[in-house]
């Protein structure tokens, strides 16, 4: 039996969230049957990775703190995606943004308030924005591809956070290290639930996520974002700006990816370091895509990938996998989703089998030649 | 400056300048089909590991410079089938891709990080090697070689070869070579190949050449800057062979500095300066944007799914 | 003497629709046959089967008296089969030469395939510059690549798809002499088109589809146009109700003195461009495509205000630096030519698409957030009037057919009851029945004293529906003309670019129904 692929009159609904099921799916089994091939314990590695930090009550605290900054950065980022905005640049903008909240705490390490942590967020907001506008001036003034610019500037923070660990924010009780002083507690993201890992971070990447649910839905910037997105020459019809869209994606994604990193700084670091970079902006890139580039889809496939990193980390001690086996798995987690994404336009039908006809009852020009148009 | 130093600043410039000319030179031939693929940082570090684990099992480089276009290219199947066959965004195939890479070939180079290999030799005799003009002209890798012929071989191609003229007309406009009877796909599949291929060329020099050893991220983003640098060059060859070796003086004024040990400009700052120097270009270049709106194959990116 | 081409029980299916069923007839050596139908009827579907770009689900396909399997456009050329595509399958960024050489499978080198060029367009009369790039060529010109690349192959069937559609009357005329000729030396040609005219004029035999069946044979040469186009519809015509004559108005809308730079890379500029209408009034842009006509457009909606100069009033008002919204609250709508991307979002439902151009007036949205509900009552409301067939206000727009999603949108503007409508191509690729509907809305949009500006490719249309016309050529705009007192040939040499003597005729009275 060969199948083929039809097209279908509509696209799928069902398919639309069903297509990110099967790609878990697929990569549970194909990750398996690959990493025995290349002779790990491939079945023990998935169920290390995806099962077990599930089984364990005491990992989901280190799951939903994974799961934070994934939601914030990738909910910014799907509103770029949805718009035909590729910013690529979240993990430049999550570190330019923790470095901008760090700025703030190195200069109130000895003061005290309750304002201080409010103006790091402020500080990392601003930050994350402020690194974002470069490519969005780029793109909107002299047409500079947004994907490499944004890019680029990733390896630039990653050297500012290298120079300034190394030098001028090094701290001088540190023994040399490379990193700065710790934060104080006024400057530390407090914990909602006392005696678990569970920071501020968790709630607000919850009520973003539902923010921007009710953004992109139900106003009209969101649905501004929407058309510019499926199509540029409609929203000019329309009377919407592309370039006004443009910002709004990069200042959006840039500011949430800065709010992420404050976080990140003020609680699970607690100060910052030259390792403080993890992949998070790209991560959030699959976990935008596997979320469907819908808040409350993004909620859920954040966890998906916050179980890569806990998961990822027990596997190599329990079954002496890679840490670059997380990536893998990422990767695998994504092209499985491009690939069957097909089937929320096309169906599956054998070879030979009639296509569902209805007497050409009503002229169909525009259908007569399924996906060529495209 | 020296002589000796004007030789080894100029070998340097050649030597930075030929990965990103070959990945450039695969990447322009992709995309003069219609197709980004945006997954040349991957395939790079996947024909680099690639590379090195086979040159130091066989002892063989060559073999290993082989081996890393056949795995590149292998990859860029994946990517080809998912854009090409199930008409996936290529823009997100392509990142995926990158990540893809970046992680299997970590994976696969643990075990290799901090070993050295056989490099891959010159083609002249060593005794050559003492005088500084032969030098200069013979006493580079032969991967220095083998990418000036692909420039005169993908300019020959593209401008003078039927073939390059129907990859041309793929790109232009698919429907249109659809209708006439060409195979869209088919021809996307092969440029796909030989992007792969070239960037897995690329990758190994990098781990057989450059460096050579296998490290983590060896590459560095030189696979987006090979990217960048087809922009720039307008999707030429000719262009795209001066823009290369603009980014190769870019990058050995960043090693020779930090060699010398300037205090001037921070180590991290001349590590930037590639990346900075792309944007800039891209910047520049972009000032006449109606030139290069021309220059761009019509269909770039766009996915084409021929009615049944 | 067996048939050069004979179909027979030609079966094509898509999902949810049978573009063919059944189709059988055949076209003799030397004879030029039409094959007559609707947007829709399941003519491209036909020819493209024909010509190998698709395969039939059912039947056969003979030439010569041999059954023949065509599984591609090559093997369609091998059986000497060629094709002049309505669209043309042509590549803006290269050489006329690189083009020809495209289309032929074994070209000679690029210097003996010059010479062949020049001799088929010696052969035939035509004139082309091998070496110029597509992109700065008239669309008659780019029509002519397609034929001497047909031509090249020394085809013993040629197959035109619609194409005069984008030709002025003048290149009409040549173009048939040049088909003549073939048919004379041998040639079977089958012509698609549903202008009737032109096929009473060179065909001498007919095949009429309607809903992908055979409906009729005739000799085109017997029957009268109005028998041809029942056949085609089938059903009687019905005459468009006329205007009440005379009931013109104030000036509602003006543009003068307007020029602006073209899209790039391969726009056409407007150049000092100066028109009128009054209230009641329906002013006609005629022109071959490609001569500014979506630029104009853009220009006048607002959708590009960079580069413009000169003025835009409606009802006396300067709106030439409001925005796209702006202009829509004052009182202007318009409607583009291309409705999948630009009139309407096709992934998006008919109630979203409602809220792209009627939010500012149907209220649609508020304080920045949008009224779902609103949305969805006046798409169902734009959907009753217009008798749109859709599933309902939920369904997609892309899962329309033509005509209904170009019901959909002109309904969407015309129930918000503007000032002034300005619309491009009103009915192109639209069945006659959605078309002849779709052209009584705006008769009866101006009969309530708004003005309308149509731009259309299609004279036939403009000469039915205006009071007064003008021709873009090259982005200049000819004197307006009285529609009622035009002469076609000299529309048609305006449409070419022959700017002669004026005979003032602007501002006539208006036409007598």
């Amino acid at each position: 039996m060969v199948l083929v692929l039809q097209p279908r009159r509509e696209p799928s609904k069902a398919m639309v969230w069903a297509a990110p099921v099967i790609a878990v799916l697929a990569t549970l089994v194909v990750g398996a049957l690959l990493f025995t091939a290349l002779g790990y314990d491939g079945f023990g590695a998935v169920n290390a990775i995806f099962i077990q930090p599930l089984l364990n009550s005491n990992r989901w605290q280190d799951l939903l703190v994974k799961a934070a900054p994934l939601t914030l950065i990738a909910t910014g980022l799907a509103v770029g995606f949805r718009a035909n905005v590729w910013n690529i640049g979240a993990e430049g903008q999550y570190v330019f943004g923790a470095l901008a909240a760090t700025g703030v705490a190195l200069v109130t390490l000895d003061m005290q308030g309750l304002w201080i942590l409010p103006a790091m967020v402020v500080a990392g907001v601003i930050g994350g924005m402020a690194y974002a506008s470069v490519p969005a001036f780029l793109r909107v003034r002299l047409g500079v591809n947004e994907i490499l610019s944004s890019l680029m500037l990733n390896y630039v923070a990653v050297q500012l956070l290298f120079y300034l660990m190394r030098g001028p924010w090094r701290d001088p009780m540190g023994f040399g290290f490379p990193q700065t002083a710790m934060f104080s507690l006024d400057q530390t993201l407090p914990r909602v639930i006392p005696g678990t890992l569970i920071h501020l971070g968790v709630p607000v990447a919850l009520a973003a996520a539902l923010t921007m649910w009710f953004l992109m839905a139900r106003t009209l910037a969101g649905f501004q974002v929407r058309v510019v997105g499926a199509a540029p020459n409609a929203a000019r019809f329309a009377g919407f700006r592309e370039t006004r869209v443009v910002w709004m994606a990069f200042l959006i994604g840039g500011g949430l990816a800065g709010m992420a990193g404050t976080f990140e700084a003020s609680g699970p670091f607690g100060q910052m370091v030259p390792t403080f970079p993890v992949g998070y902006g790209f991560t959030a890139i699959i976990v935008a895509f596997l979320g469907r580039l819908h808040p409350l889809g993004i909620v859920a496939a954040a966890l998906v990938l916050a179980l890569t990193y806990v998961g990822g980390e027990s596997a190599q001690t329990t079954v002496g996998l890679p840490a670059a086996a997380v990536g893998v798995f990422q990767a695998m987690l994504l092209f499985f989703l491009l690939g069957s994404d097909i089937l929320v336009r096309y169906r599956l039908v054998r070879k030979g089998a009639q296509p569902k006809a209805a007497p050409a009852a009503a002229p169909a020009s525009t259908r007569a030649v399924p996906g060529a148009a495209e | 400056m020296t002589p000796e130093l004007a030789v080894s600043i100029l070998m340097a410039v050649v030597a930075t300048s030929t990965p990103l000319l070959l990945a450039a030179l695969g990447e322009l031939v992709v995309e003069k089909a219609g197709v980004l693929n945006l997954g040349v940082e991957g395939m790079m570090l996947i024909g680099a590991v690639t590379a090195f684990i086979v040159a130091s099992a066989t002892g063989v480089p060559s073999l290993g410079v082989l081996a890393a276009a056949g795995a590149a290219a292998l990859s860029s199947m994946v990517f080809g089938y998912l854009t090409l066959t199930l008409t996936a965004n290529q823009v997100a195939t392509g990142l995926a891709l990158t990540i893809f890479g970046t992680g299997v070939s970590a994976l696969l180079g643990a075990s290799f990080v901090g070993i050295t290999t056989g490099t891959l030799g010159l083609v002249f005799p060593a005794g050559l090697a003492s005088d500084p003009i032969l030098r200069v002209l013979f006493g580079h890798s032969p991967l220095v070689y083998f990418s000036l012929l692909m420039t005169l071989a993908v300019w020959w191609f593209l401008k003078k070869s039927r073939a390059g003229l129907i990859l041309r007309a793929v790109g232009e406009s698919d429907s249109s070579a659809h209708s006439i009877g060409y195979r869209v796909i088919g021809v996307r599949y092969l440029a796909v190949l030989f992007g792969g291929a070239m960037a897995g060329i690329a990758g190994s020099y990098y781990s057989l050449v450059l460096t050579p050893m296998w490290a983590e991220r060896l590459t560095a983003g030189r696979g987006w800057i090979a990217i960048a640098l087809v922009v720039f060059a307008a999707w030429r060859p000719g262009r795209l062979l001066l823009g290369a070796y603009l980014f190769g003086a870019v990058i050995t004024f960043e090693l020779q500095a930090k060699a010398a040990g300037w205090s001037f400009l921070a180590p991290e700052v001349l590590t930037s300066l590639p990346y900075l120097a792309t944007i800039l270009v891209l910047a520049l270049i972009s000032s006449r944007r109606a030139s290069a709106r021309l220059a761009a194959p019509a269909c770039l990116g766009k996915p084409f799914r021929a009615s049944a | 003497m067996p048939a050069r081409l004979e179909l027979s029980g030609i079966t094509k299916r898509f999902p949810g629709v049978v573009a063919n069923e059944n189709v059988s007839f055949s076209v003799q050596p030397g004879t030029i046959h039409a094959l007559l139908g609707e947007n829709g009827a399941g003519k491209s579907t036909l020819v493209k089967i024909i010509y190998g770009v698709q395969r039939a689900d059912e039947g056969t396909v003979s030439i010569d008296g041999r059954v023949v399997d065509i599984g591609s456009p090559k093997a369609a050329r091998a059986l000497g089969v060629a094709m002049v595509f309505q669209h043309f399958s042509l590549f803006e960024a290269m050489t006329v030469l690189e083009n020809i050489a495209l289309g032929m499978d074994d070209p000679p080198p690029a210097g003996a395939l010059e010479a062949e060029v020049r001799r088929v367009l010696d052969t035939y009369g035509l004139s082309l510059d091998p070496h110029r790039d597509v992109h700065t060529l008239s669309v008659g010109e780019r029509q002519r690549i397609e034929i001497v690349r047909a031509l090249l192959q020394k085809p013993k069937l040629l197959i035109m798809d619609e194409p005069t559609s984008v030709l002025t009357p003048q290149e009409v005329e040549q173009l048939f002499g040049t088909l003549r000729q073939l048919a004379d030396s041998g040639c079977s040609i089958l012509y698609i088109s549903h202008k009737l005219n032109e096929i009473k004029a060179l065909c001498a035999s007919a095949t009429i589809l309607r809903g992908g069946k055979v409906v009729g044979r005739c000799d085109p040469r017997a029957e009268t146009a109005r028998s041809m186009a029942e056949l085609m519809i089938g059903g009687s015509l019905k005459d468009l109700s006329n205007k009440e004559a005379c009931t013109y108005g104030p000036e509602r809308f003006a543009v003068s003195r307007l020029s602006a730079p073209g899209e790039p890379p391969f726009g056409t500029s407007l150049k000092d461009i100066s028109f009128s209408v009054r209230s009641g009034e329906i002013f006609g842009i005629a022109g071959v495509a490609g001569n500014g006509q979506n630029e104009l457009l853009a220009v006048i909606s607002g959708e590009r205000r960079e580069g413009v100069s000169g003025e835009i009033r409606l009802e006396g008002r300067p709106i030439e630096r409001l925005s796209v919204s702006d202009r829509r609250r004052a009182g202007l709508a318009s409607v583009p030519e291309e409705r999948n991307g630009h009139a309407a979002v096709p992934g998006m439902t008919l109630t979203e698409n409602a809220l792209l151009s009627a939010r500012a007036k149907k209220g649609l949205a508020a304080k920045g957030i949008l009224r779902f509900g609103a949305a969805k009552e006046y798409a169902s409301a734009v959907i009753k009037a217009f008798g749109v067939k859709a599933t309902g206000p939920g369904a997609t727009a892309g899962s329309l057919s033509g005509g209904n999603l170009q019901k959909f949108i002109m309904g969407r503007e015309i129930c918000q009851e503007p000032a002034v409508l300005v619309v491009s191509q009103p009915t192109w690729g639209v069945d006659a029945g959605a078309a002849s509907f779709i052209r009584q809305s705006m008769i009866d949009l101006v009969a309530k004293g708004a003005a309308i500006v149509v731009v259309s490719q299609d004279l036939d249309e403009l000469l039915e529906l205006c009071d007064r016309l003008a021709v873009l050529n090259e982005g200049r705009l000819s004197e307006p003309m009285a529609v009622q007192t035009i002469s076609v040939e000299r529309v048609g040499l305006l449409m070419g670019g022959v700017h002669g003597a004026h005979d003032a005729d602007a501002d006539a009275a208006p036409r007598a129904a």
